[in-house]
């Protein structure tokens, strides 16, 4: 059988630079913090990060900001990292702004294999800009395309060794969406058990889906 | 009109609590509509919704209580109440987009006389991004805006027509401020309730949206 766990050192082998990234979190709750800590050790750049906001400076996905490795961003709100804004501002990243219910739409159609999703989310507004409309029984929505990445890194409560994962409270969030989205999913897992130690209704991502499995720790 | 900072929160969470009813799926935005919620009569409990994915959210745990898991839609910790319910992204805007909440309760820039509202983004200035905010407006059954009447340099906020980028094409339903209680209706603007301490001339002065005035103007029913 193939063995998924990663050591910390060879989880960095698995990226490169400018790689898409999907990266699980709702400000920070969820995000892998040792898989971020690495990427910033050895400087991977040229980023386009795919998540639901970039957390906080110093905190998260917030970290990848501080240390300018991030290209482009694709989120829902920067509201609480003013070191993104800067670097938007500043026009050094940039920064594509996309409902948050649409954002979570679009990455699991990519990894449902849907080409897209329509949501009455944005009709009307700047949202809807160089995008289609449809209409359905009389109703319009807007044609938003899926998403998908090179790599996600995600966080994960528990995991056997096959890569089945469970998930905690508000950890949870993109977490689940992202594993099916990207060519290769890598989760840092609080806790990691022998096969067959997560019953089968407890898993929230099938291990099918999961690629390596790093070991984090529980703070 | 009551200027002190704290009356005018106090005032707005307690005039929105009534609006909520027992049983109902609330979501509540940063800011004043999270202080709705300490405001409720004793008889109505309400379900929170967060977007980071959980019913049945509570408020802040005592110190050295917090779970790092455990947060609510602004990164701060929470609770959950016995009955809770945790799910993802996508889950969690499924209830908003999908109908299933029976009201959301948010900040707003601008509200116009159409009952469009724009909350997320000032061209130039700010730019948070507009987060929850465009799946709430555009999906929950009643959208109810908390807001103070005026800007902080006493400007009007309820104007003729939004001249920042809007949050949805659907209209809110209800706008509560420390001033008035009015109702977006098919005619307009209707004016239902006058604040404590507050005259029409006075909410009048204050809102350059037209705003219909009926004959059974009433005060707010509330105490401060």
């Amino acid at each position: 059988m193939v063995d998924k766990l990663l050591k910390k050192e060879d989880f960095i082998e698995k990226l490169f630079d400018g790689a898409i990234l999907m990266i699980g979190g709702f400000l920070g709750d969820g995000t892998p913090e040792l898989l971020i800590d690495e990427i910033v050790k050895n400087g991977i750049k040229d980023l386009t990060i795919i998540a639901n906001d970039t957390a906080f400076p110093g905190k998260g996905i917030g970290k990848l900001i501080d240390a300018r490795l991030v290209k482009k961003a694709i989120v829902s709100h920067i509201g609480t990292n003013p070191e993104t804004q800067k670097q938007m501002i500043e026009g050094t990243m940039e920064v594509e702004l996309i409902p948050q219910g649409t954002l979570a739409e679009k990455v699991r159609a990519g990894g449902f294999g849907l080409g897209g999703i329509l949501t009455p989310t944005g009709l009307g507004t700047i949202v809807e800009d160089d995008k289609q409309r449809c209409e359905i029984d009389g109703k319009e929505y807007l044609i938003e395309p899926a998403i998908k990445a090179d790599i996600a890194l995600l966080k994960a409560k528990r995991a056997d060794e096959l890569g089945n994962l469970t998930y905690n409270l508000t950890a949870q969030n993109f977490n689940p969406l992202m594993a099916f989205a990207a060519e290769t999913t890598i989760v840092e897992v609080e806790e990691l058990v022998p096969k067959g130690g997560v019953s089968p209704n407890e898993v929230r991502t099938p291990h099918a889906v999961v690629d390596f499995l790093v070991r984090g720790s529980c703070k | 009109m009551i200027k002190d900072k704290l009356k005018v929160r106090e005032i707005i969470a307690k005039r929105v609590a009534m609006e909520l009813h027992d049983g109902d799926i609330v979501n509540l935005g940063i800011g004043i509509p999270t202080l709705v919620g300490n405001y409720l009569p004793q008889d109505v409990h309400i379900f929170l919704q967060s977007e980071n994915g959980i019913l049945g959210m509570g408020g802040a745990p005592k110190a050295g209580y917090e779970n790092k898991d455990m947060n609510n839609a602004g990164g701060l910790p929470a609770s959950f109440l016995p009955g809770a319910a945790a799910f993802d992204s996508a889950t969690s805007f499924g209830l908003i987009r999908g109908g299933h909440v029976a009201a959301t309760v948010l900040g707003a820039l601008q509200v116009d006389e159409e009952g469009h509202l724009a909350n997320w983004m000032i061209p130039g200035k700010l730019i948070p991004g507009m987060g929850g905010a465009m799946d709430l407006v555009t999906g929950a059954k009643k959208v109810i805006v908390s807001m103070t009447h005026t800007k902080k340099d006493g400007s009007a906020k309820i104007i003729p027509k939004c001249t920042l980028p809007l949050t949805s094409i659907r209209k809110i339903n209800l706008i509560v401020t420390e001033a008035a209680v009015i109702e977006v209706t098919e005619n307009g603007l209707l004016l239902k309730e006058l604040g404590p301490e507050t005259s029409l001339e006075e909410v009048i002065n204050s809102t350059t949206a037209k705003l219909i005035v009926p004959d059974d103007l009433k005060p707010m029913p509330i105490t401060v």
